[in-house]
């Protein structure tokens, strides 16, 4: 039976076109994948379908629920549908809960909203819910504050809001983009057998292709507010139609050509070498007079990254690699161990000009990193701050025009704010930032993930371009285990503070030792290889 | 741009042109009083009417402006010139002992109210405009110390902030470099607020008699003198109240108009 | 639990109506958040009391000389001097005066020749519930006004509010004040120009002489209370969290209330506090335009008759009302958000 029937919606806000003549339907225990790169319309989509639109946004075409028009309802209506027989799950569930209300206040809302239980009769049924979605009161009572909650346990709070009232229909934007990999397949798992049980229709919006691949029945591709191919998932993955699928898909899977590893050489020393590091976080005291008290969160970590090679770090948020990346920046100070490059110890209180300008790095936000009142030629040379023969006068712009071009930006572009560049040209200028001392080593921490599919691609051709071309060794700190496989020759993966594993990245992936690297591979969701051509 | 910016900045124009106007013309000395014209409602003679001495009232007003205006200004200056050094330092070493000195004093300075800081100085040092530039600039260091500080913490928290240090900046030149130009909007925004707030301050003190003394003119004592008066003469308290408004609500709308047109997220789509 | 921590219990009781919780809150946490409070109180009021001191200290020449001016007699100094205490050591004169304070002994006033503690306890209850009447007032009116104007942004009404609020801020409240008695005093003559009826009167008879005196200070800042209830309003309105209420079924009305007012609360809260402390600075000049034997005038008259003992006194009260009240609205934070009770 069909669930719901969307057929020629097209929305705009103020003079803006947002979604242009949107046609899908979905059926009754049918999951519904929309994907698409950002700006595609799919959250608006799916915001539309619960008219829960911005202002100022003028909606025309048919919206069915069952056979209800959703655009001819009163608001009041609405309020009744929504929770009531289509729910909705959101992407940020660090703050999709009210901070100030209890979880179990919060489920109870809902229940109270749409029928007429008692309290205690409300309590006693979220305390159901709540044990259906994996948080059960002995454990997490219903008294508890959603700060007292990690991601996955808020997502799970809010799945629970969602389906207190057996929707008929749930939807979830982006419901598993914030969390962890191992946390993502809990949250996947949990709707798929929601979806079963409750014998409900779902909606799952995902910029992901392989968690699309793994859930779908059917999937929609979006772009720019249209509606590029409809398919079920086998028929999708086998023959993709239109050309825009066809590059997202190819995009996904891509791997870049990467130059032979270097052969090792025992003669020459490492790169980069860390010798049992340790970086400690203070905790607040307990009381005023207590004992400062510390979290571990780098914990006597070794490793050496040879030159010439491409070494990747994998590890979940909070696994302590980007207070790994900071010590071996040498901005924050350790509490103990060695860290070495070239051979030489790294001071301290901090580095050296001449490591300085071996030892660069490209962060993952393209929007905060750079300074958005200076030029790009200012904003790239920033490095060269400390460095004492740093060029100076036409062989700086000269400089400049060079590694601009490098990272396929033109010379005129060195005169340009920062704002007037898209997300992977940004990404780019970070990259001759990185690149204008002519380092040795490039960090890169998380510095794809904030990027959509295409343009990672983009990205990550280039640096394989550039490996080649200036002979780069690269750190590649990433959560996302298909960028790190496809980028690195050796890999380290890193748990509370510890390299629990490291090998050649092909032998680890193929056949991890260690448990929490097996869980952390068998968790993450994989494209299937898709026959080429048959199109 | 905004409405309330094209009316703030006219009305701020207009009564900065009048101050500045006032050093080459006024209609009448606004010292020379003619007993025989007292108390005259506004008419062809003096516009805005005479006081209880004859004195001409639009004069008055006119010179009264430079005094707010000169106490308030200087008040702003004191209030950036400590209060952002020290909101950016606090910012610079976030959590640290400095930091929490700093943040501290900020809040002992607010539990002195204003008026509070002007009867203690002019209760030692007496009446007078200089004491009020102290009393109100006092204030204000606690306040741009504030906002500096919040503005920037959330800056340093950016990842430009950390690719300066990976240059080897320092944080002092970090501060200069990257967290004063990007705070400054939202600082000539609130001094936009502060400016106004110190015309009221002003206003309040010299109206109590612990701001400019005679003979210079002020609109709060001018206030005070109409006190007795006003159920003879509703213009004595009329028109200095009438200006006070005016200049207040004219630095206000363009403060506000000023937040919408520098706020970096609206800027986005302008350019 | 342990003994020391029953006295947060009055608090948890509070926190319990507030939010219907069923649980026993974390007291140590909750403990340790108050203890850090107060002992910042206790360091506010300290460092107030040196700086008021070392101001005084401070005063060009000899308090006593100062306070005598320039004609006095030698001999009539050095009374004043043994009398000030001024032979003894500034610590020695810093501790009995803090000391006498503690003990409710605030010296004597040279000039009235009365114990400071007296004069301060008449005027406190005349300016005191001034500043009450002014802020509540001034709450009554603002969130209404500010729950409004958010509830219906962009809307005519919006505007109106905002319109109405940045006028309110520009009045200065004294002139306001002097309008109020021209129109309600003098013409209409609804109430007195002027004078307390004090409270020996009736509680009607002194509260009718101090409702255009609260007026004239609630209004300028009901404005600012206004906008700010209506853009913290309008910043949780914006949030995600609105958003899943939303999609729970909650009407944009429901959202407002039960999810939107009690987080918009947070900021509402510090302008409350601070406000206090405007409104009793506030007072000290409308006391002024209506002639009430408040604080004010008796600072006023202090300073001129140059009694730096009531001086020092009344405005170490003043900055005591402030830092207590602020602490306060510290205290009712930790009633609002549960994150500054931590977690578990």
């Amino acid at each position: 039976m069909t669930l719901l029937d969307i057929t020629n919606l097209s929305l705009s806000i103020g003079a803006f076109p947002i979604l242009r003549d949107v046609s899908l339907s979905v059926q009754t225990g049918e999951i519904l994948a929309i994907t698409g790169e950002s700006g595609s319309g799919k959250s608006l989509t799916a915001l539309a379908i619960l008219r829960l639109l911005p202002r100022c946004t003028q909606v025309t075409g048919h919206l069915h629920f069952e056979d209800q028009d959703l655009l001819a309802m009163s608001e009041a209506q609405m309020c009744d549908l929504r929770g009531g027989q289509i729910g909705m799950v959101f992407q940020e569930p660090m703050t999709a809960l009210n901070p100030v209300q209890t979880i179990g206040a919060q489920v109870m809302e809902t229940l109270q909203q749409h029928s007429t239980l008692s309290r205690a009769e409300a309590r006693e049924e979220a305390r159901r819910l709540l044990t259906r979605v994996g948080l059960p009161p002995d454990r997490f009572p219903l008294s508890r504050y959603p700060h007292e909650l990690s991601g996955g346990q808020r997502q799970r709070v809010v799945i629970a809001m969602a389906i207190a009232m057996r929707p008929k229909l749930l939807i979830a934007d982006e419901p598993t983009t914030a969390l962890d990999v191992t946390t993502q397949a809990q949250i996947l798992d949990l709707l798929r057998d929601l979806v079963h049980d409750y014998g409900m229709g779902m909606i799952i919006i995902t910029h992901d292709l392989a968690v699309v691949a793994d859930l779908a029945d059917r999937i929609v591709v979006m772009r720019k507010g249209e509606v590029v191919e409809t398919g079920s998932t086998p028929q999708l993955l086998a023959a993709r139609r239109h050309p825009y699928t066809e590059r997202l898909f190819a995009a996904s899977k891509h791997r870049p050509t990467l130059p032979a590893r270097p052969p090792a050489n025992p003669a020459q020393p490492p790169l980069l070498e860390l010798r049992n590091v340790v970086k400690d976080h203070p905790l607040p005291r307990r009381h005023l007079l207590a004992r400062a008290e510390h979290l571990r969160a780098v914990d006597h970590v070794s490793f050496t990254l040879h030159p010439g090679e491409r070494l990747g770090l994998v590890g979940e948020s909070g696994c302590g690699k980007s207070t790994l990346t900071r010590a071996i920046l040498g901005l924050e100070p350790c509490q103990g161990g060695e860290i070495l490059l070239h051979g030489t110890p790294i001071d301290p209180t901090g580095l050296t000009a001449q490591q300085r300008r071996k030892m660069q790095v490209v962060f993952q936000d393209p929007f905060g990193s750079f300074n958005p009142r200076h030029q790009v030629a200012r904003l790239i040379t920033e490095p060269f701050h400390s460095v004492t023969d740093a060029p100076v006068g036409q062989e700086r712009s000269d400089l400049v025009a060079e590694t601009l071009r490098a990272v396929g930006l033109t010379p005129e572009d060195a005169h340009r704010y920062i704002h007037q560049f898209s997300g992977g040209q940004r990404q780019r200028i970070a990259i001759a930032r990185a690149l204008i001392t002519r380092p040795d080593l490039i960090l890169f921490d998380e510095a794809v993930s904030a990027l959509d599919v295409s343009v990672r691609a983009q990205i990550l051709d280039l640096l394989a371009e550039l490996c080649t071309a200036y002979g780069l060794s690269y750190l590649f700190i990433s959560h996302d285990l298909h960028v790190v496989r496809s980028m690195t020759d050796r890999c380290l993966v890193m748990q509370s503070g510890r390299i629990v594993e490291q090998g050649l990245t092909e032998d680890l992936f193929a056949d991890p030792q260690h448990p929490y690297t097996q869980r952390l591979i068998a968790a993450a969701p994989v494209l299937p290889d898709l026959q080429t051509g048959a199109a | 741009m905004s409405r309330s910016l094209v009316l703030g900045g006219v009305l701020t124009g207009l009564v900065l042109m009048m101050a500045a106007l006032s050093f080459v013309w006024t209609p009448f000395d606004h010292t020379a009083m003619n007993i025989p014209t007292k108390l005259q409602a506004p008419g062809a003679e003096h516009w805005l009417g005479s006081d209880h001495f004859g004195r001409d009232i639009l004069s008055m007003i006119m010179v009264g402006a430079r005094t707010s205006i000169a106490v308030a200004l200087v008040a702003v200056g004191i209030g950036m010139g400590i209060g952002v050094p020290l909101g950016l330092a606090a910012a610079a070493k976030r959590g640290s002992w400095l930091d929490e000195v700093i943040m501290r004093a900020n809040d002992l300075v607010f539990a002195f109210p204003s008026l509070v800081i002007a009867i203690l100085i002019t209760a030692i040092l007496g009446a007078g405009a200089i004491n009020a530039i102290l009393a109100i600039g006092i204030f204000n260091i606690p306040v741009f110390a504030r906002v500096t500080r919040g503005a920037a913490l959330s800056l340093w928290q950016r990842d430009f902030i950390l690719a300066a240090r990976v240059a080897g900046k320092g944080r002092a030149r970090i501060s200069v470099e990257h967290i004063l130009p990007n705070v400054a909007n939202l600082l000539i925004v609130q001094g936009t607020i502060q400016f106004s707030l110190g015309i009221l301050a002003e206003a309040g003190l010299s109206y109590v008699g612990l701001g400019a003394q005679p003979p210079v003119p002020s609109w709060g004592r001018m206030l005070a003198d109409a006190q007795t008066m006003v159920s003879l003469a509703p213009h004595l308290a009329l028109v200095p109240g009438s200006a006070i408004i005016v200049t207040v609500l004219g630095l206000n709308l363009l403060g506000d108009g000023l937040r919408d047109w520098l706020d970096p997220k609206l800027q986005r789509g302008r350019t | 639990m342990e003994p020391k921590q029953f006295w947060i219990l009055p608090l948890c009781g509070l926190r319990r109506l507030w939010t219907g919780s069923q649980r026993p809150p974390n007291l140590p946490v909750m403990g340790r958040y108050f203890a850090k409070r107060l002992l910042s109180l206790f360091v506010s009021l300290l460092v107030a009391s040196w700086v008021i001191f070392f101001v005084v200290e401070i005063a060009p020449g000899d308090p006593a000389s100062f306070m005598l001016g320039i004609n006095a007699q030698p001999d009539t100094i050095a009374a004043l001097r043994s009398e000030l205490g001024l032979d003894q050591s500034k610590l020695a004169r810093y501790i009995s005066w803090v000391g006498g304070m503690l003990t409710g002994d605030f010296g004597t006033s040279y000039t009235y020749r009365t114990p400071v503690a007296q004069m301060v306890a008449d005027r406190l209850w005349v300016s005191l519930p001034l500043a009450l009447f002014a802020l509540i007032l001034s709450t009554l009116i603002a969130l209404p006004a500010g729950i409004f104007a958010a509830s219906h942004p962009g809307k005519s009404g919006d505007i109106a509010v905002m319109s109405a609020t940045q006028l309110g801020i520009a009045v200065p409240n004294f002139w306001f004040a002097m309008m109020l008695v021209l129109i309600f005093a003098i013409n209409l003559r609804w109430f007195s120009a002027g004078g307390f009826a004090g409270w020996d009167a009736g509680a009607w008879a002194a509260l009718r002489s101090l409702t255009l005196p609260a007026i004239a200070l609630a209004l300028p800042q009901a404005a600012i209370l206004a906008r700010v209830m209506r853009s913290a309003l309008l910043d949780i309105l914006g949030e995600d969290f609105i958003r899943t209420a939303r999609a729970k079924g909650l009407s944009q009305r429901q959202v407002l209330w039960r999810h939107g007012l009690r987080n918009a609360l947070i900021p509402v809260l510090t302008i409350i506090g601070l406000q206090f402390s405007f409104l009793l600075a506030g007072a000290i000049i409308i006391e002024q335009v209506f002639y009430l034997p408040g604080l004010g005038r008796l600072v006023f008259q202090a300073i001129s008759a140059r009694d730096l003992i009531v001086v020092e006194s009344v405005v170490m009260l003043l900055v005591f009302a402030v830092i207590l009240v602020n602490f306060l609205v510290d205290l009712t934070y930790a009633l609002v958000d549960p994150r500054l009770r931590g977690t578990r």
